[in-house]
């Protein structure tokens, strides 16, 4: 049976070999420091769960020590001329887009197909295990077909990945910085804060506190997950819920909502906000932000009159 | 209350545009000691959450896949189909995209497009192909504005869909914590009460992805 093992395994061979090919690169002055951060997150992916709790922290503190101290940086040049791609294009394109959607569509056929035919792969990672099975089948097609340089697809991946540079872990990163704080209990103290700042006896001001609440904190946080439990028991639960008999269903449900209009407007939400930003290579760092608050603020206001109107 | 310091460390480390992931480490430390932690103790809690969220950052390996089409000229030949389809506005495209994804998250198939494997290979240089057809001009800045509201429209088309899925994890926290507090609510109830903020999120988005190409195509007459 395929596991998420299996793509961990995948993921680190590649992270190795963006790391020998990058340590090879002597265009890049900041080469070995690049090395060194994908041949670590290779060793994450690899031997991770051997390496005890405390070595994955220090592998951690190596990360941030590389990208901290400024060792990562991209090659510069590189492109592939506009002109030779144009060339490519009109030879190869419609092939390209075929193989472009190898990987959604084996995507959707693998999460079916391992739902359904048990025994085959781990049926709770079943999307995540056909996008690597994807990937694999469509880098294959490309090859059998295009005939490239056999190296070009990994260093090509590096080019992109190198102008991503650390951004590539921020969310993972983010996502571990959320586990010390509830082992702080930083939620609770949040919690108790703004229960303690709601107006008493109005019933859309306890509304209107725990829509912004979800919002604001989840901005903090970077996740509505780690928002909706502490809102949820601050003032969802003992105002909304007990004291004024609202739906339970309908409070928590558009109360998440409520809670990723504040992930649309938070660089802490790095994998849907800042990551975009760098594959994309804009020059400001949060235009997809800027680009979202216009839905996010006025989402937000008719989260709340839903929840106003629906719950109670 | 102490422990709110790493809350202030990341904001004021996000505004100072500081490495975030120094950031990151200086919040958890300080976050840490202040609830009574040992340095030791903070980094292992710290090194198996970053192990056990590793599934987070596997994404990077569609990269080589996405290279080679992109050099043999993937992103020329989006904007090729672009120009070929009459019709096809910067809006349309966006809107229908956002339909898409909205479509496909509430049904579960929340992984299949993202911003590596379908909005940089694909979306962005389309929409950016079907703002220049409205405007030959298109400024470096007019470009940024439509590749990040290429990726806006993938974020809020997932973030609006997944929650009418029955089987997403936001709404299985939602069931796990309500019955913490003695309510046993089904699934399906959390999925319905979803729609009506997806409807919206919908029409507001799709609104504003209509301004975006009178704007584009108000510019285009300035400049003629």
């Amino acid at each position: 049976m395929i596991t998420l093992g299996f793509v961990y395994v995948l993921a680190g061979l590649t992270f190795a070999l963006f790391a020998v090919l990058g340590a090879l690169d002597r265009s890049n002055p900041k080469r070995f420091g690049n090395a060194a951060f994908w041949g670590l997150l290779a060793l994450s992916m690899l031997g991770g769960d051997t390496l005890g709790d405390f070595g994955n922290g220090l592998l951690v503190l190596a990360l941030v020590a590389i990208a901290g101290t400024g060792q990562i940086g991209r090659a510069p040049g590189g492109d592939i001329p506009a002109d030779v791609q144009a060339e490519r294009a009109a030879q190869h394109g419609p092939f390209l887009l075929l193989v472009a959607l190898i990987i959604p569509a084996v995507a959707l056929a693998g999460t079916f197909l391992f739902k359904w035919v048990p025994g085959l792969a781990d049926p709770k990672q079943a999307t995540l295990i056909s996008l690597a099975l994807g990937v694999l089948i469509a880098l294959a097609v490309g090859m059998a077909r295009l005939k490239p340089p056999p190296l070009l697809p990994l260093q090509q991946g590096r080019r992109l990945l190198d102008a991503v540079g650390w951004a590539a872990i921020l969310p993972q990163m983010l996502a571990s910085l959320g586990a010390v704080f509830a082992l702080a209990g930083v939620g609770e103290v949040v919690g108790d804060l703004i229960g303690t700042a709601i107006p008493q006896g109005s019933l859309f001001g306890a509304v209107l506190a725990f829509g912004l609440g979800m919002a604001l904190f989840t901005m903090v946080m970077g996740n509505a997950f780690a928002a909706f439990p502490v809102m949820l028991a601050a003032v969802g639960m003992p105002l909304l819920i007990k004291q004024y008999g609202g739906d339970p269903a309908v409070v928590a449900a558009i109360g998440m909502l409520a809670g990723f209009c504040g992930t649309l407007m938070t660089p802490m939400a790095a994998n849907f906000n800042l990551v975009p930003a760098a594959l994309l290579e804009l020059k400001n760092p949060y235009g997809v932000i800027k680009a979202q608050i216009g839905t996010a603020l006025p989402l937000l206001a008719v989260n709340i009159v839903f929840i106003w109107l629906f719950a109670f | 209350m102490l422990v709110l310091i790493g809350i202030l460390i990341i904001i004021a480390g996000f505004v100072l545009r500081f490495n975030p992931l120094l950031v990151i480490m200086a919040s958890a430390l300080a976050t840490g000691l202040a609830a009574g932690l040992d340095i030791a103790a903070i980094i292992a809690a710290f090194g198996k959450a970053f192990n056990d969220t590793r599934y987070v950052s596997i994404i990077w390996i569609v990269l080589p896949v996405i290279g080679l089409l992109e050099a043999y000229g993937l992103q020329q030949h989006a904007r090729t189909l672009i120009g070929r389809m009459k019709g096809a506005t910067l809006g349309r495209l966006l809107t229908g995209y956002l339909l898409l994804r909205q479509g496909m998250a509430a049904v579960g198939l929340t992984s299949v497009a993202g911003h590596a494997q379908t909005v940089r290979p694909l979306v962005a240089p389309m929409a950016e192909a079907a703002a220049e057809a409205a405007n030959p001009a298109l400024t470096d800045d007019q470009r940024e504005e439509v590749k990040a509201q290429s990726a806006a429209t993938d974020n809020i088309g997932l973030f609006f869909g997944e929650d009418i899925f029955l089987a997403i994890g936001s709404i299985l926290l939602m069931k796990g914590v309500l019955e913490g507090y003695g309510y046993q609510i089904e699934p399906l109830h959390f999925s319905l009460w979803a729609i009506p903020t997806a409807i919206a999120a919908f029409l507001i988005h799709g609104f504003r992805l209509r301004r975006l190409d009178r704007r584009m195509a108000a510019k285009t007459e300035a400049t003629a």
